[in-house]
């Protein structure tokens, strides 16, 4: 499947994912430059970590309004799968694709660790091969990923089924000691109405290989190729391509 | 004309800057410091004369980009002696 990384001047995970994407996972995969309108035709576009335009004013905010976002909101709006990795979530929260919004980390420091995750839905493009309720052990470098929004929005959130992911201890309990940036009800991945955004703070990409000694990542990524192959094969087989 | 925006959390979020900032303040001798939040203020020179389309660019300029309104608010303030050197 072609794969789109989009490249925004301080971006610095975009060689991470485009390695797993491309050597891992053997798709075809494009670096997209942040100034450049166009996703070339890529069917699973991933904003990834790093520092957008330096986390200038808030993270993300910047990135938000760069040409290529424009882009990226259309695809989004038209079914396509857009993955937003740390500061690509941030990212996606500012342009207004997930609802909500980051603080800092509730004891202000820069959160470098594996954490815990459990998976709260499995059937989403991004998520089919794991199952509801697996926990993965995943790591998170960050201090902007204090989730938060209103209390109405997040029981909306709750009720359209759109957490993904929640901090919890390693046998997926929740527990306040395992939130460790504080985000509100433990979320640490959303994905929007249609099921086809996501955006979570831990990095898959940096645990995608045995060499690396974890590869809970993998399952994450490995759906969004597969997932984005068949949407693929499906619009060729309709004859639109 | 020059403005000065203000932006800062917004009241019902905990703001834990703002809180460990106020230990340190109580901690260096200001025990009387009840509340702080930390936000950031921006000093906008615009090309208008015209303090009510001013006030409206400015807000709008708030709400799509100075602020995040989900956990931010913001205030306005027009200051007095323009730009362009005007009486």
């Amino acid at each position: 499947m072609r794969c789109g990384v989009v490249v925004f001047p301080g971006s610095n995970c975009d060689h991470d994912i485009y390695h797993v994407l491309k050597h891992v996972l053997a798709q075809d995969v494009h670096f997209l430059w942040h100034a450049d309108d166009s996703l070339k035709g890529c069917e699973l576009v991933v904003l990834p970590g790093g520092f957008a335009y330096g986390d200038y004013l808030r993270a993300g905010a910047l990135a938000a309004l760069s040409p290529i976002m424009g882009a990226v909101k259309r695809h989004a709006e038209t079914g396509g799968l857009v993955l937003g990795i740390c500061n690509g979530f941030q990212v996606l929260l500012e342009t207004g694709l997930l609802p909500g919004a980051m603080r800092k980390n509730r004891n202000l420091r820069f959160e470098c660790r594996d954490v815990y995750v459990r998976v709260e839905r499995d059937d989403l493009p991004f998520t089919h091969r794991l199952h509801k309720g697996q926990v993965l052990r995943l790591p998170i470098a960050h201090s902007e990923g204090n989730y938060e929004d209103s209390p109405a929005a997040l029981d909306a959130l709750e009720a359209a089924g759109q957490v993904v992911f929640r901090y919890t201890a390693p046998d997926g309990t929740l527990a306040d000691e395992w939130n460790w940036n504080g985000s509100a009800r433990a979320i640490a991945g959303i994905c929007n109405r249609g099921g086809n955004v996501l955006g979570l703070m831990p990095h898959p990409e940096r645990c995608a290989e045995s060499i690396l000694g974890n590869t809970d990542g993998l399952a994450i990524l490995q759906s969004a190729v597969e997932a984005g192959a068949r949407v693929v094969s499906a619009t060729a087989a309709g004859g639109r391509r | 004309m020059k403005a000065k925006v203000t932006v800062y959390p917004r009241r019902e979020i905990l703001d834990p800057q703002g809180k460990a900032i106020q230990n340190a303040l109580q901690r260096v001798g200001f025990p009387g410091v009840q509340e702080v939040r930390a936000g950031k203020s921006f000093e906008i020179d615009l090309a208008t004369d015209d303090p009510e389309a001013a006030d409206r660019e400015l807000r709008q300029m708030c709400e799509k980009l100075l602020a995040n309104t989900v956990v931010e608010d913001y205030s306005v303030e027009l200051l007095a002696g323009g730009a362009g050197g005007r009486p």
